[in-house]
């Protein structure tokens, strides 16, 4: 049986299969060397690969990012972390103006295989700054590939193939579910794909579309109304947030005729929204009920006394189904 | 041809009070008894507050929260030195000079206990809030020294603080570039306490001193003891009176040292030597502050177990009141996106709302 590992160990496991796989794999960021992280994903690393490959940069976001931007052109596969992602916005510059376009702007000539590992989400009760959701804002960019897994092996397995993509991947981990449970990773390197869904339970009554962190009240609501009301839902974890696998929602939307989306973030401008109009675009008029949106709100993350209150919870979501299965 | 020298620099350190209580008669700056008593009494209270503070978390009661031990002098000096008419632009670790600011205490640890109603403080006059991102609030610091500049407010100067940490960013070093440049009335004051969570200062800068970093803007560095308060009080006394008359901007290193976790997540035995800390609790700023005291004749035993009973009631009486929650309003988080009401929000409030009753049974809101 494989090993049971957290979040935070399978997304490390990752980091140090493809370190040994490839010496041109670099790791830098704030705190990821000696204090192996604050969250300690990067636990041991430095001990085996030592400084020049698990590096400790000076305190700043733009400088990480453009700095792994250049390691990138001169053909190093640097993986750089942000320590949280409210802080990604230092180094946004760098992001939408140069990693983002390189390849497109040299016609292919440049490319920028970097990632950008970094901890978001609400949960976890966190001072300001600590929990935004902004996967939107990031995917909004042309040219930049963002991933969310939604577990351990997922986060192991897309972490693996986010490093040996030919672009730069944004690669989003849910600080709610660093240690939140246990799955059985396997051993031996296991590479997600980047652009494909992840149906995860397949029912005829309801298509339920999440990712990262809202995948746990998703799971419950699914196995809740199962369970007390014969409702089968199709469970989507989207995992590739840009590019998006809409071919695998949509073929589903179209049997189920009804569609449930959930997420964290903000509801506007968001994933939720481009998920609907994409269902618009290509299967409306399979549609029997308008598609639900279970989201956050638009207002600015809350201090961590009202983050609960903030995030979808198990209860939206039956409501929301409820509410799709009677229109 | 040789080459020429075209310029040459130099950076010095001040101390008035070194940490065996000696004092240097020709920069002591003559507080005030009262000022004296003032400023000893608000370095105490930051202890006591981090102290509680530390308590409280591990005991559930507060959020995640950062350390002062040892920033004291570094930080309530300065804001004796200050005016009403001075700006306090920080960060998030002078707790017991934003108190000397007029934030009430009570507010403070709401704030670190998670609730935005924290950073509703009773008189903000010209101090701003906490802030997390660190090294933006130095570009904000100058863009209000501009303001000052521009309404010939000459009796207003600004003073930002900062880590160490802080000057690897980007912004902090447009700030003193721009101060510099706008010549705006704008004091600097890097709080070197010489790591930046697990980094130490030598993987920020290799600069020598973080005060020469000012020479190359075109401005005064100036080193201090961050652990002696007089010399904090007498570099920034200085630095805001030049301000003020139209000097520019200055930019004091204080050199002091984190004796506690960066924050209550932290643990520090991971990345440096309990010796290192012990050798920084000898220079603790703390009890230099009171043998110098002592030294005027203005304190004694008597004295400070009163101010301990003090400033044991009022922390109590401030967490009672932290944790009092009768204005608790849970969709308060929609009242201040903007300043008119949207009707897409006004939705989502009621949203929000309805779907209260079960929310709040999986978290109940108390803490
Ligand atoms: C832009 C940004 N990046 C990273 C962080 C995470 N972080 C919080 S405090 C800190 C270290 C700050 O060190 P320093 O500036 O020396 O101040 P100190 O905490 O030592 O007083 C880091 C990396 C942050 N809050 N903001
Ligand atoms: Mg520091």
């Amino acid at each position: 049986m494989a090993p049971k590992l957290t979040m935070v160990e399978a997304i490390n496991l990752a980091l140090r299969q493809e370190m040994e796989r490839d010496d041109q794999v670099v790791l830098l960021g704030e705190d990821i060397g000696v204090n192996e992280g604050v969250f300690r994903v990067t636990a041991g690393l430095h001990k085996t690969f030592g400084a020049e490959r698990v590096i400790d940069t000076p305190l700043a976001e733009s400088g990480i990012v453009g700095t792994a931007i250049g390691m990138a052109l001169a053909g190093l596969r640097p993986v750089a972390e942000i320590q949280f992602a409210g802080f990604v916005f230092l180094g946004f510059g760098q992001l939408e103006g140069h990693a983002a376009r390189y390849r497109s702007r040299t016609l292919g000539q440049w490319t920028v295989p970097l990632v950008l590992r970094m901890p978001y989400g609400a949960g976890v009760r966190a001072h300001e700054h600590h929990s935004e959701s902004r996967e939107a804002t990031l995917a909004g960019v042309p040219g930049l590939k963002v991933v969310i897994p939604s577990g351990p092996r997922s986060a192991r397995a897309l972490l693996a193939a986010a490093i040996r993509d030919p672009d730069p991947v944004i690669f989003m981990e849910p600080t709610q579910l660093y240690r939140a449970f246990r799955e059985e990773v396997p051993e031996e390197p296991e590479l997600g794909v980047i652009g494909r869904a992840h149906v995860e339970r397949t029912g005829s009554d309801l298509t339920l579309v999440s990712w990262g962190a809202m995948m746990l009240p998703s799971r419950r609501a699914a196995d809740a109304l199962a369970r007390d009301q014969g409702v089968q839902v199709e469970l989507i974890d989207v995992q590739s947030v840009a590019p998006l696998d809409a071919a695998t929602i949509l073929e589903s939307v179209s049997r189920t005729g009804r569609c449930v989306i959930v997420q964290e973030a903000a509801r506007s401008f968001s994933l939720a929204s481009e998920i609907v109009a994409r269902i618009n675009d290509q299967v409306l008029l399979q549609l029997e009920a308008p598609v639900q949106r279970v989201t956050g709100y638009d207002v600015v993350t809350p201090f961590f006394q009202r983050e609960r209150l903030y995030m979808p919870n198990e209860a939206r979501i039956i409501a929301a189904v409820g509410q799709a299965l009677a229109d | 041809m040789p080459l020429k020298e075209v310029a040459k620099f130099s950076v010095s350190q001040l101390q008035v009070l070194d940490e065996h209580g000696q004092l240097d008669e020709k920069l002591d700056p003559r507080l005030s008894a009262a000022d004296a008593v003032r400023l000893y009494e608000a370095m105490a209270l930051g202890r006591e507050v981090d102290q509680r503070l530390v308590r409280l978390q591990r005991q559930g009661r507060m959020g995640t929260c950062p350390t002062c031990t040892g920033h004291e002098a570094a930080v309530c000096a300065p804001a004796l030195a200050m005016t009403e008419r001075d700006w306090f632009v920080g960060y998030y670790r002078e707790i017991g000079a934003r108190l000397m600011r007029g934030d009430s205490l009570a507010q403070s640890l709401r704030y670190w206990h998670g609730y935005e109603e924290g950073n509703l403080q009773p008189q903000p006059g010209r101090t701003l809030p906490v802030t997390a991102i660190v090294g933006a609030q130095v570009l904000h610091a100058v863009g209000i020294a501009y303001a000052m500049k521009y309404r010939r407010e000459t009796d207003s100067a600004v003073v930002t603080f900062f880590g160490d940490g802080a000057t690897s960013q980007g912004d902090v070093h447009e700030a003193m570039n721009f101060a510099a440049v706008w010549q705006v009335p704008v004091v600097f004051i890097c709080v070197n306490n010489q790591w930046a969570i697990s980094q130490p200062r030598e993987q920020q800068t290799r600069s020598e001193t973080i005060a020469q970093k000012a020479i190359a803007y075109g401005f005064e560095g100036l080193q201090v003891d961050g652990n002696d308060p007089l010399g904090m009080y007498l570099a920034t006394d200085r630095a805001l009176r030049r301000a003020r008359e139209g000097g520019g901007p200055t930019l004091i290193e204080a050199l002091t040292y984190r004796l506690l976790m960066h924050t209550t997540a932290d643990d520090p035995r991971r990345y440096r030597s309990d010796a290192e800390v012990e050798r920084w609790w000898k220079r603790d700023p703390v009890p230099r502050m009171r043998r110098y005291l002592e030294g005027r004749a203005l304190w004694g035993e008597a004295q400070q177990q009163a101010l301990q009973e003090r400033m044991r009631q009022q922390l109590d009486a401030a967490v009672a009141e932290a944790e009092l929650r009768e204005d608790w309003r849970p969709d308060l988080l929609f009242d201040h996106v903007f300043g008119a009401p949207d009707p897409e929000l006004e939705a989502q409030r009621q949203t929000f709302l309805a779907a209260l009753p079960a929310a709040t049974a999986v978290d109940a809101h108390g803490a």
